[in-house]
């Protein structure tokens, strides 16, 4: 099979690049064969017929035939059944297309005039492109701004409507690497045509690669960056030095000390938004339990974190799987802690709810 | 009118036996003539079930999606004014019956009357769904850019603060004669909060629903009038006796399809909301 | 013949005893009159179908002038010769005039209007009045239509689908969906009148079981314009609404359904398919049991059959939104219901073969469309089947595969059908034979070209192309060169009947009563052209429609 990253060659049939299009395929050869085998039959009958019966001479009558019940059934029996087959068969590979397997990431796909803009769960977002790697199942929630598009991967035999006010889904696991064609089916208005992208299917690795590479990408890959130059990353890689932020978000933590005073043990508290952001400014708000107070992090105020950093680190917290956190590079320095920190822990109480 | 004329003349070769004069040539008999006149009027009103039919189709489905909203909405509309209007369309389907009725025993006059009655009752609705409408303009009902449910919600439970303890007759001239106080219009941040509102916009299509039922419904009436007058002119000629009615019957089945179809938004529009007791 | 003529003859010169000149020709409707008046305000049904068929074919020539400008574009995939916008409006154009000015009207309005009361033995539809406004409606929404499409022009696509037309779309989207309205009126009115038409009009001894299958055909049409119509004219009604007031109905943003315009929408629009397409068949019936000179087989069945298409027709429309995120459950219901419409479908193609089979088969040119019609439905059908499966619907819905499927459907089968009934009919209609070399030319140039554009469409679908594409990806070029150099022969062959048609009214050999031998009433009991009023008396009704038997030896051998 041709890879459609050669883009100008001339192709007949589109490839198969992922897990559902062999069986969309499978199922399409068996139509077109009955297809065939009707459409040739009734063209050999037609063709015999006008020749062996033309008109030989003017005054032929030749005797109707009203009717033949046994033939009749048997041209509305067979057709019947051929296409209940057809659809028995149609559903049950329609539901491998629909029925998104439930390990599947999920990445949110907006569709307005005339863009894709896709939202990876890492806090990457890409516009008219799709970076994925071989192999990975990936679901896409669909929604659209404006009007109704469509979201249409033919290589990978799957399209969703995407209408507004409404989240549609779709799932694919691509089997071959390549580039594949992305296009808007829906008819949206001037720049219908234009509404195109690729989809990129990569090797794992290659994936990796791409994940990093992605500077300018998003809040993740922004919180990522900050996340080694605030130097965060000195401690929080060591479990000794501080907790880890793996998988944390919106998990209970068990804390230590709170506003300065020991607390019972069991006491927890939420890891979502707000947490991480009082944590952030005001590392002695709320200490995990077995680690000292005051805290040995230094103050993160708004001189050293403005909010839309402090979003992105928060991105990047979110997105933050087991065994994501990068190796802690030697030539970062221990961020001292500010002569501040402890003065302004009474803080949070008024200023940060 | 030519090519009519000169049909004429090319049948009088061989259609020599006396016709009924509205008798037209391309029918056999005036029988045959009424069959397919009334099938034609009901093969219309099949075309005008479906075409109501779509709205209802929209209705059912936002009632289904937003059914407290709709039967908060719908305690907005005056249901007095809706039996009112109700029995008064229901009266003059039976004068419009009773048109037919004469008109089969070939009484010129009587039809002339109940014609008259039938069009007045149908004035006397459009005249009662004008203050209805109105009322609903004055609250910031109509769903356009000015449409406001917090406000006509405001509304509505100062005038039924008002209306308190008064008699009921005195209620429902109030509703026709009753001066207005003045009321500030809200104000346009008002109107655009109100827009995000989920229940405003769940009620706003509860009203686009009914103005679009009643004002198709209303725009029925106004050719069924057209109608009238076209019959009413031709009766006064004596057109009409026990062997041609076919007019008549024709115009009467299509107003007791408009009555028929108010006795199904009547009930949908305006009786849901009743038994929260809202503001009732 | 002769004496039949004289006949005729007398009769003329004794009705129009006002003119002067002798009666040359027999009276008939063309004749009878000839001031401009006498036709633009006709109530005869034969005239009203041939003010039809001049409104129609300028129709299709515009149709036909935006379908060259599309696939010219087409060329290349890069958008060189129109802009997106020009584009859009002009796919626009073509889909409304096609479909609500083209082939809504074109069987029904044209033959359907001319032969029916023919058919069934009567003078006139039952509201004559009424066939002459609904031909009003039809121009003055095709002219609003028209300029509306023209000037400023449309781009939402035939389907004016919400919130695209509702709020973001530029041109006279209002125009437009005023128009429809109208034109929808129109279509209604038609239908309205050949159901009372039939019911109550036929003539003595012509049960339902005696009228020709075309009549059947015309039957179940108007059942479906009678019941779909009304319900697009609401739609569009409300889009109007939305789109002057903002109610809000469609609209997400204010709590709307875009989803709910689409099953409206739909409601018709799929149904209006079965509108184009049912005449074509009714044709189809008529012209292989007369070019075989046999009765039909399967009468019964195959006027069922239309019926059946026509209700099954209603239940299907959700198999346009298969993709739109309508409930699982829905869209397996619509699956199935969708291939009950194959089933009626393949009987009467099995049925036509039946009746060739030991016929005495003719070649004339009708003839030859027939043969072209069965090989473009039979493609257009069986394409079908990939749409309404689900499985395989999910990566064709909304390709060229589908615009590839429904050309077939539209172009192969329904304007094949039409320009057969066309052929087969227009010596009737004019009273002049057109010339059978031409017309096979004709035929031939169609079947061929037709299957050159639009056979590569079904891989550009496979392959992906999605249809309603100003430009597209280079590697898919070759396949859009190879259609549009095929839509170019195409042209051709619709242009020479544009030709030879009108030259036959100058040139064309005087048409015999019955030339192609055939058994209905509009052959065995009309002059060529008909008497105004079709008949002098009511005609003998025979038992069977399509006896040849009955024929008289002199209308076989006149048939050279």
């Amino acid at each position: 099979m041709v890879n459609s990253m050669f883009a100008s060659e001339f192709q007949l049939f589109p490839t198969q690049a992922s897990s559902v299009a062999p069986a969309v395929d499978l199922l399409t050869l068996f139509i077109l064969a009955v297809n065939v085998g009707i459409t040739v039959l009734v063209m050999v009958l037609l063709v015999v017929f006008a020749i062996l019966f033309r008109r030989k001479s003017e005054s032929d009558l030749p005797k109707a035939i009203h009717g033949n019940v046994p033939l009749e059934i048997f041209w509305t029996a067979i057709p019947s059944v051929v296409c209940l087959v057809m659809f028995f068969w149609g559903v049950k590979v329609w539901s491998e297309i629909v029925v998104a397997p439930r390990d599947a990431t999920e990445i949110y796909v907006v569709g307005r005039q005339w863009m894709w803009k896709l939202q990876h769960p890492g806090g990457q977002r890409e516009i008219n492109s799709l970076h994925i790697p071989v192999g990975s199942t990936f679901k896409m929630i669909v929604t659209a701004e404006d009007v109704i598009h469509s979201f249409s991967i033919p290589d990978f035999r799957v399209k969703v409507d995407a209408v507004p006010g409404r989240y549609s889904q779709m799932w694919f696991t691509a089997t071959k690497p390549g580039k594949y064609h992305l296009y808007c089916t829906e008819f949206c208005g001037t720049e219908h045509s234009r509404m195109i992208g690729w989809v990129h299917v990569m090797e794992r690795e290659d994936y990796s690669r791409w994940l990093n590479e992605q500077a300018e990408g998003g809040d993740g890959l922004q919180g990522r960056k900050l996340f080694t130059k605030l130097q965060c990353i000195t401690c929080h890689s060591d479990a000794n030095k501080a907790p880890l932020l793996e998988e944390i978000f919106r998990k209970e933590r068990e804390i230590g000390f709170m506003d300065g005073k020991p607390v019972a043990p069991g006491t927890r508290v939420l890891a979502a938004e707000s947490y991480l952001r009082e944590s952030i400014r005001y590392p002695n708000a709320k200490i995990h339990r077995g680690f000292s107070y005051p805290s040995i992090m230094p103050v993160y105020d708004r001189d050293l974190v403005s909010e839309e950093e402090l979003l992105q680190l928060i991105t990047y917290i979110r997105s933050l799987k087991q065994g994501d956190t990068p190796a802690r590079t030697e030539e970062t320095p221990s961020p001292q802690p500010t002569a501040g920190g402890e003065k302004t822990f009474a803080a949070p109480g008024s200023g940060n709810k | 009118m030519s090519a009519t004329n000169t049909h004429k003349d090319t049948t009088q070769g061989h259609d020599t036996h006396g016709h009924h004069p509205a008798l037209a040539h391309h029918f056999v008999s005036l029988e045959q003539q009424h069959e397919a006149n009334i099938l034609g009027m009901w093969v219309f009103l099949v075309t005008e079930v479906l075409f109501f039919g779509g709205m209802f189709t929209a209705y059912a489905v936002y009632r289904f999606k937003f059914n407290t909203m709709f039967q908060e909405a719908s305690n907005q509309l005056d249901i007095t004014l809706g039996c009112l209007n109700t029995v008064v369309l229901i009266l003059s389907s039976l004068t419009m019956a009773m048109a037919v009725r004469s008109a089969q025993m070939g009484k010129a006059k009587p039809i002339l009357g109940y014609l008259a009655a039938t069009a007045v009752l149908g004035f006397a609705f459009l005249g009662v769904k004008y203050f209805e409408w109105k009322h609903d303009f004055e609250v910031h009902l109509i769903p356009r850019a000015d449409f406001c449910w917090d406000y006509a919600k405001e509304r509505r439970v100062e005038a039924d603060h008002h209306e308190k303890g008064k008699p009921f007759v005195t209620k429902v001239l109030g509703k026709f004669i009753g001066h207005h106080e003045e009321h500030a219009p809200p104000t346009t941040d008002r109107i655009l909060a109100d827009k995000k509102n989920p229940e405003s916009q769940q009620a706003r299509m509860f009203f686009v629903l009914y103005f679009a039922m009643t004002g198709v419904h209303a725009i029925h009436m106004l050719v069924g009038f057209g109608l009238i007058a076209a019959v009413a002119f031709w009766a006064s000629k004596g057109t009409y006796g026990p062997d041609y009615y076919t007019p008549v019957e024709v115009l009467g089945l299509y107003w007791h399809f408009v009555d028929i179809v108010w006795i199904f938004l009547f009930p949908l529009l305006y009786l849901l909301g009743a038994h929260l007791g809202a503001g009732h | 013949m002769s004496t039949i003529n004289l006949d005729r003859g007398l009769i003329a010169g004794a009705d129009g005893g006002t003119t002067t000149a002798p009666a040359k020709a027999p009276l008939n409707y063309l004749n009878c009159e000839s001031t401009v008046a006498s036709w633009l305000l006709t109530l005869d049904h034969k005239r009203i179908g041939l003010l039809y068929l001049v409104g129609i074919t300028a129709m299709f020539i515009l149709g036909g002038t935006f379908a060259s400008l599309i696939r010219f574009e087409l060329l290349t995939p890069k958008g060189d010769v129109l802009s997106g916008d020009s584009y859009n409006k002009t796919f626009t154009a073509h889909g409304v005039v096609m479909i609500f000015l083209f082939l809504i009207p074109s069987i029904p309005a044209v033959l359907g209007n001319f032969l029916l009361p023919i058919m069934i033995g009567t003078k006139d539809v039952a509201f004559p009045r009424l066939n002459l406004m609904s031909f009003y409606l039809y121009v003055g929404g095709g002219i609003f239509l028209s300029l509306a499409l023209l000037f400023g022009g449309v781009d939402t696509g035939w389907t004016f689908y919400t919130p695209l037309s509702s709020s973001y779309a530029n041109g006279n989207v209002m125009a437009a969906a005023l128009g429809v309205f109208i034109i929808g009126f129109s279509s209604i009115l038609t239908g309205l009148n050949f159901i009372v038409t039939i019911h109550r009009m036929r003539a003595p001894g012509m049960t339902w079981f005696r009228m020709p299958l075309f009549v059947w055909a015309m039957y179940a049409t108007s059942l479906v314009q009678v019941l779909g119509t009304p319900v697009v004219a609401i739609t569009v009604s409300l889009l109007g609404f939305e789109r002057i007031l903002g109610v809000g109905i469609f609209d997400p943003r204010l709590g709307g359904d875009p989803i709910l315009f689409q099953h409206m929408f739909w409601f018709y629009s799929h149904p209006a398919v079965y509108i184009m397409i049912i005449p074509s068949l009714g044709v189809a019936s008529e012209l292989v049991t007369t070019f075989s000179r046999k009765g039909i087989f399967g009468y019964e069945i195959i006027a069922c059959s239309s019926i059946a298409i026509a209700i099954f027709g209603f239940i299907v429309w959700a198999h346009h939104m298969f993709t739109s995120g309508i409930s699982p459950y829905a869209a397996m219901v619509f699956s199935f219901l969708t291939f009950s419409v194959a089933i009626p479908s393949g009987i009467k193609v099995f049925s036509w073969l039946a009746t060739m089979f030991k016929g005495s088969i003719s070649y004339a040119s009708p003839m030859m469309f027939f043969f072209g019609f069965i090989g473009l439905f039979t493609i257009g059908g069986m394409t079908g089947l990939f749409l309404s499966t689900l499985g395989t619907d999910i990566h064709l819905h909304d390709t060229y595969f589908v615009v590839a499927h429904f050309h077939y459907i539209m172009v192969g089968g329904a304007i094949m059908g039409y320009m057969g009934g066309m052929h087969y009919w227009w010596p009737k209609i004019t009273g002049k034979m057109y010339s059978e070399l031409w017309s096979k030319v004709s035929a031939a140039l169609i079947f061929v070209g037709f299957n050159f554009t639009f056979f590569p469409q079904f891989f550009l679908g496979y392959l992906g192309m999605p249809r309603r594409y100003h430009e597209y990806p280079e590697e898919l070029q070759v396949l859009n060169v190879l259609s549009t150099v095929g839509a170019s022969v195409l042209a051709l062959g619709y242009i020479l009947p544009l030709l030879y048609l009108p030259g036959s009214l100058f040139f064309g050999a005087k048409a015999p009563k019955n030339p192609w031998g055939a058994s209905t009433l509009e052959w065995t009991e009309c002059e060529s052209p008909p008497h105004p009023h079709n008949f002098e008396s009511n005609p003998p009704i025979p038992d069977h429609v399509y006896d040849y038997s009955q024929l008289s030896k002199e209308a076989v051998r006149v048939s050279h």
